[in-house]
């Protein structure tokens, strides 16, 4: 066997593999560079699969173990495809105080899914934030990447409705 | 670049400014944004352009004013400061520039909220723009590292620096200018500079706000570092939860590099430093500055045993110096006006001013900076304005799920490093949560101990497994079903984590319950014996709150999801 292994090629023809390319050449291709890499790659396709953590541990010439170990290890990467939609709920102390769990519950309660998971059809995701840092505007949801201040539980499910009927 | 191109920027930026009659500055930070303050902003710059004013009228998105209760903030050159702004405001706060002030937008800034307070680290947040390094040199910027690499040997800076008493602002207060001169001294080549901006305390968002609303300060502050210790690269490793502070240091760096002021042979001078990003990835213990490193190393952040300090092995197993956001914040206003200025500010044994969040059950929350010394009461009652509705004060937490809760009878203890420590809590970085009589504290504590056991790494045994057991004897008691034997193996469980475990997180982790124990022991005994929650949060929230509602709601998600279907 020898040392020097040809170079591994993209899982798919996709176009979105040169960005991760790109962050792998721009630290060197050294091991030190998987976790900037492995940001690249959920930037691009929004979650780390198989094929995607096989081809990177391979190009950084670590092992496919540390690969999954890392990817696993952090909360911000996740394994699976989010929903259409994701409601991150922030459970910060401040958020805490003023009544995060009573939107955490509600959701639960109306999505039947626990916290990480996403609803059935792939609608919604339900998502927990240690903080947002919008302790301000306590609690705080963020629907789709905006974010929303003073949520009351009733505001929180006619967002869903607006959501789920826009599906059908 | 030397210091007279550097001045030559300042007098044209400043020039630029004279020709402008008013400037209207818009929150960018933030608090702020999450309240459309973006739409504020462009509704401005039309409505100024649309009047043909754009010669003598400036819209420009500063950084973080303060008090994000209030937000969206705008304020004018004229001192004049509006709240709640919308949008629809434009036209009547452009007509308001050569008129009166506009009434019911307005903001006083003559309260205590603003008075009391004393800036050095946010001096330029809410003044300039975040993203033009012309702004903060016209401000002084830049100055202290010209000067220092013109003037001073490393020797110096570091001796100004230990003269001006700064600790470590991320938490534990360890003597800036003692760890400084350890790396300087330590063998090793290269060696590294990091800035942990990696801040995972829930309720924390000053250093995010640092970054947000002045991020060339904090290179600056790592440059004068990294010129004190001999390091020629540095990191910043910033949480990814954080894409605008991420996208203004990007910026910021940029700007930097293509001044020279960063790079090779910086000022015509043998010194060269370079600064990376590296994105965090959702780990708490990563604040930890072992795990932080094997974090930078593209490892899992799991923290290792010290020593070696990373001072001596750090990151690739080189001299590492690793300060705080806030640490470095300070450095620059240090060099410029000298260590012994700064060491008049402050108590005895803690220099300066600090940084607070406020947030929880006050009135204003948003960011404070204070001078060290100043007394809890006053930065609740006096600059946060009290407890809305009427309420009563129960507690402060600060210093995050490392820290402690203080009862009503620590408000009038000075707030310094030594004084928190003593009364069972620790400064952390900054953090301070105020609660009233409707949280229960053993709720408190079950949700910090919560955090601890999700943010735990699994690394050593007694703070994987210890807070999980401590997590469990606390939901027993927030479900009332905990027996006095519970008790005594919770704080028997405490004293173990605070002394067998690995790292910081663990160490640290019983520190809520152990000040609540102390402070708020008879809620505990309430919950115990009486079966008893007197703030009504215990109990009925685990049944899943009122039980009529409960049946429709059901109903409800089902056809909502066959609606989805």
């Amino acid at each position: 066997m020898s040392a020097y292994v040809s170079k591994p090629q993209p899982p798919t023809q996709d176009k979105r593999w040169k960005l991760v390319d790109a962050t792998m050449r721009r630290l060197g291709h050294q091991s030190r560079g998987l976790i900037e890499t492995l940001h690249t790659v959920q930037e691009a396709f929004g979650y780390l699969d198989e094929s995607a953590l096989r081809y990177v541990a391979m190009s950084l010439r670590v092992p496919l173990s540390r690969a999954y170990g890392v990817a696993t290890f952090y909360h911000f990467f996740t394994l699976k495809p989010a929903g259409k939609h994701t409601c991150v709920v922030c459970l910060g102390t401040a958020c805490y105080i003023k009544g995060a769990p009573q939107l955490l519950d509600a959701m639960q309660k109306d999505l039947d899914i626990k916290p990480g998971e996403t609803t059935p059809d792939g609608n919604v995701s339900l998502l927990t934030a240690r903080c947002l840092g919008s302790c301000g505007l306590a609690p705080a949801v963020v629907y789709d990447n905006e974010v929303a201040g003073k949520v009351s539980p009733q505001s929180l499910r006619e967002h869903l409705s607006k959501w789920n009927h826009h599906e059908s | 670049m030397n210091l007279e191109e550097l001045e030559q920027i300042a007098v044209t930026e400043r020039e630029a400014r004279e020709k402008v009659r008013h400037e209207v500055r818009v929150c960018m930070a933030a608090g702020c944004l999450s309240c459309q303050s973006q739409g504020v902003k462009d509704a401005l710059t039309a409505e100024v352009k649309n009047r043909g004013l754009e010669e003598t009228h400036k819209v420009k998105g500063v950084g973080c004013m303060g008090l994000c209760s209030e937000g969206p903030l705008v304020a004018t050159s004229e001192k004049q400061m509006y709240k709640h702004v919308a949008s629809a405001d434009a036209a009547a706060l452009v007509n308001s520039l050569d008129g009166e002030p506009v009434k019911r937008l307005d903001c006083p800034t003559d309260v205590p909220f603003f008075q009391r307070q004393k800036k050095i680290v946010l001096e330029n947040s809410g003044v300039i723009d975040p993203e033009r390094i012309e702004d903060y040199i016209a401000e002084g910027g830049y100055r202290a590292i010209v000067n220092a690499l013109s003037d001073m040997m490393p020797q110096e800076v570091i001796s100004e620096i230990t003269t001006s008493g700064l600790r470590g602002r991320g938490g534990a207060g360890y003597p800036t200018g003692l760890k400084w001169s350890t790396v300087s001294r330590a063998d090793g080549n290269p060696k590294y500079v990091i800035c942990n901006a990696d801040e995972g305390d829930p309720g924390a968002f000053m250093d995010r706000s640092v970054l947000e609303s002045d991020p060339h300060r904090v290179l600056e502050g790592m440059l004068i570092a990294a010129y004190a210790v001999g390091a020629s690269e540095g990191f910043i490793y910033v949480r990814a939860e954080y894409p605008l502070a991420i996208k203004r240091l990007k910026t910021a760096i940029r700007q930097a590099e293509r001044l020279g002021l960063l790079g090779t042979n910086i000022c015509g001078t043998r010194f060269s430093f370079r600064i990376d990003l590296r994105l965090g990835a959702g780990a708490f213990v990563c604040g930890e500055e072992t795990a932080l490193i094997a974090s930078v190393e593209g490892k899992r952040g799991t923290p290792r045993p010290r020593p070696p300090y990373p001072a001596m092995s750090g990151l690739f197993g080189q001299p590492t110096l690793i300060n705080n956001v806030e640490t470095y914040a300070n450095v620059p206003p240090i060099i410029r006006n000298g260590g012994a200025w700064y060491a008049e500010i402050g108590t005895e044994k803690s220099k300066g001013t600090k940084v607070f969040a406020l947030a929880g059950r006050i009135e204003n929350t948003g960011l404070v900076e204070v001078p060290m010394g100043i007394t809890l009461r006053d930065i609740v009652y006096d600059i946060g304005g009290g407890i809305p509705e009427g309420r009563k004060f129960k507690a402060v937490q600060t210093g995050g799920p490392s820290g402690g809760c203080l009862p009503a009878d620590c408000l009038d203890m000075p707030v310094d490093y030594e004084s928190l420590a003593k009364a069972g809590s620790i400064m952390g970085s900054g953090g301070m949560i105020i609660m009233d009589e409707s949280s229960c504290m053993v709720d408190v504590a079950k949700y910090f101990m919560d955090f601890c056991m999700t943010e735990s790494c699994g690394k050593c045994v007694p703070c994987r497994v210890g807070t999980y057991q401590m997590h469990r004897i606390l939901s027993a008691i927030t479900n009332l079903t905990a027996t006095e034997p519970d008790l005594k193996m919770l704080e028997e469980l405490c004293d173990l984590l605070k002394n067998t475990s690995l790292c910081g997180l663990g160490q640290s982790a019983p520190n809520p319950v152990v000040s609540t124990l102390k402070s708020f022991a008879e809620e505990y005994r309430a919950h115990i014996h009486d079966k008893k929650c007197a703030a009504g949060v215990c109990g009925a929230h685990e049944n899943g709150g009122d039980e009529k509602s409960k049946p429709e709601e059901k109903n409800e998600a089902r056809e909502l999801s066959e609606v989805g279907a």
